[in-house]
């Protein structure tokens, strides 16, 4: 059984990294990576069966993440950091010259975590698909998980890997999607619609799951271990999971103006003020 | 003595960009913008305010932008299309290859980002290739001036020019010295300083930091040739050779790997027709990384010291 309560408190932690580490750079992804933290901590510190302690690229016998969404790096680091893949006072280093903790996350530098470069939006799905098959042929029964976010399902390479996880029955594979409907220029809607999102993975022959509360632990919990439920039956599996860019910082919420822009000192006082915990800060 | 330039602002050389693009929308109806989700970041918000007929907001799908940029062209359309300068080339190199280039058609790929000067980012977005991917296809133009004016004044004379153009800008705030008024013509190289002991070759961010090295140099007695060449397919060649025949060394400098950029088509050009020592400023065989633009300048190489250590390199082996 999860512990709702320490996942909750880790959640506040990474949240208070994430504005921290950008803070400290003047740059980097604040809004999307606060709407992702419950999914990512849920994975990384419930869900997934993994090993922090003695990371290898190849994985096997271990459940794999890959984050096709690269910007929201810094809750990936915190995550990685806090279970125990690198020292959490790297965090610190995040986009400074030298670091490992580069602006989107790379391989080039062996971060322990890290099994593939993004920030190019849209390639990580044929990737985690590439991945889900070497687990098949290697006789390796552990799922492969992957994060995609909406404005980044307008790339052309993202169909061709759900039209070819489909018809090859890549059913050891979840990609979930970050339904936070905001990217860069304004919202999913507004710059080009994505129309009905599950009906278009349904046509393409996927399982879909609908996690309606993309920032309430218990439902992003339910909505990964209901998906789990369908490994194994001849499809992929989307997990269309609504998110609140921003969540859990009250003015970085309700817009898509902090996608990519970092808080001065005195913003980021007001959102460390909303983001009360009791673990240590880096 | 080496020419005086002054600057009273810096300014990016994407704002020079979206101010020309401005400029069109108000004189040149058949100029039509596409934008991949990075409106602010290009400085196209003045034209889509102003054109909102004439301005394609395509989301973040590089390819389609690409095709739907050289079908705009067929019905007599001026297509100028924005994204950083990774998304605009290795991205979408077969779009560009059989659609634009091998097609003929006149888009203008205008393209931010360019180069380490990005930051923080780091080198998912920090392409240094893409000067080489474009000049490689036939009759690409391919254009990166060196300041705010440059980039505004290049942004406005490409869209006479018939055929594809790769324009080439960056992020971050460079001193803005080139007149206001100044034409930009091109394929034609301008002069900068005059001298007599090495050919300073520079484009893009490199240009004013050669100004500085020539500024150096000149203390130290040397008199360097300074030569702005702001496009680098079609090379102007006569420029090149001239400068060199009575210098007899040469240094380019540039924002870009050494493979495949200006410093390659200066030697290919030196190599059939005058062969002269060269060395080289750029990036050596290397991604870049995360950083501030001037710690990622030092660290890969390409600060005006540089270009100092290459003249003095390259003297010895006249
Ligand atoms: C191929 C590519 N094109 C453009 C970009 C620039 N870019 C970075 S994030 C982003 C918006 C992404 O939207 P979404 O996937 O919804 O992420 P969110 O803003 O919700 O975090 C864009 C256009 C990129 N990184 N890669
Ligand atoms: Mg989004």
């Amino acid at each position: 059984m999860a512990d709702l309560a320490k996942l909750q408190t880790t959640c506040v932690q990474v949240r208070r990294d994430i504005v921290r580490m950008v803070h400290a750079v003047s740059s980097g992804h604040p809004g999307g990576s606060l709407g992702c933290t419950e999914f990512l901590v849920a994975l990384y510190q419930e869900v997934m069966n993994h090993n922090p302690k003695n990371f290898s690229m190849d994985g096997i016998g271990e459940d794999l993440f890959f984050l096709s969404n690269g910007h929201i790096s810094p809750v990936f680091y915190s995550v990685l950091a806090r279970s125990g893949y690198f020292p959490v006072d790297e965090l610190k280093t995040f986009r400074k010259i030298n670091s490992r903790l580069q602006g989107h996350p790379t391989t080039h530098d062996n971060l322990p975590g890290v099994r593939i470069a993004s920030g190019s939006l849209g390639q990580g799905m044929s990737v985690a698909i590439g991945a889900a098959l070497a687990k098949k042929l290697n006789k390796d029964n552990s799922i492969v998980y992957s994060l995609h976010g909406d404005g980044e399902l307008q790339e052309g390479q993202i169909w061709e890997a759900v039209l070819y996880a489909a018809a090859n029955k890549v059913d050891n594979f979840i990609a979930t999607i970050d339904y936070n409907g905001r990217q860069i220029d304004g919202n999913v809607e507004d710059v080009l619609s994505l129309g009905n999102l599950k009906a278009k993975f349904e046509a393409f022959g996927w399982e879909v799951i609908e996690t309606e509360e993309g920032n309430n632990m218990t439902a992003v919990l339910e909505g990964l271990a209901n998906a789990k439920t369908f490994i194994g039956k001849g499809k992929p599996i989307v997990n269309i999971m609504k998110t609140e860019m921003g969540a859990g910082v009250d003015f970085m919420m309700g817009t898509h103006k902090w996608h990519g822009s970092a808080p001065n000192d005195e913003q980021l006082q007001k959102a460390l003020d909303q983001l009360v915990g009791n673990e240590a800060d880096y | 003595m080496m020419k005086k330039y002054t600057y009273t602002e810096k300014k990016d050389t994407r704002s020079g960009f979206g101010a020309g693009l401005q400029h069109l929308g108000k004189t040149n109806p058949n100029v039509v913008a596409l934008c991949a989700d990075l409106i602010g970041s290009l400085k196209m918000d003045a034209f889509k305010a102003e054109n909102p007929d004439r301005f394609f907001q395509v989301g973040i799908a590089e390819a389609n932008m690409i095709g739907l940029a050289a079908g705009l062209t067929i019905g007599g359309k001026i297509p100028f299309t924005g994204t950083f300068a990774n998304f605009s080339t290795g991205r979408v190199y077969d779009q560009i290859r059989q659609s634009v280039a091998y097609s003929g058609k006149n888009v203008k790929i205008c393209a931010s980002h360019a180069g380490l000067t990005l930051g923080e980012d780091g080198a998912t977005h920090q392409i240094l290739e893409d000067i080489g991917l474009m000049k490689m296809l036939p009759h690409m133009c391919v254009i990166n001036p060196c300041d705010y004016n440059q980039t505004k004044a290049a942004t406005i004379a490409i869209a006479d020019h018939h055929g594809p153009v790769y324009l080439r800008f960056g992020r971050p705030t460079v001193p803005n010295f080139t007149p206001a008024d100044q034409k930009f013509e091109i394929g034609k190289a301008i002069m900068l300083n005059e001298g007599t002991d090495v050919t300073i070759i520079a484009t893009g961010h490199l240009v004013w930091k050669a100004i500085e090295a020539g500024e150096q140099l000149a203390e130290q007695g040397i008199s360097a040739e300074i030569i702005n060449i702001h496009t680098i397919k079609p090379l102007d060649d006569d420029a090149i050779l001239k400068s060199v025949t009575k210098t007899k060394c040469v240094v380019t400098a540039e924002e870009h790997q050494m493979n495949g950029g200006l410093g390659d088509s200066v030697a290919q050009l030196l190599s059939r027709r005058l062969p002269t020592p060269q060395e080289f400023v750029a990036v050596n065989d290397s991604f870049g990384e995360s950083g501030t633009p001037d710690q990622l300048m030092t660290k890969y190489g390409l600060d005006t010291i540089n270009i100092i250590e290459a003249v003095n390199s390259v003297m010895k082996r006249k």
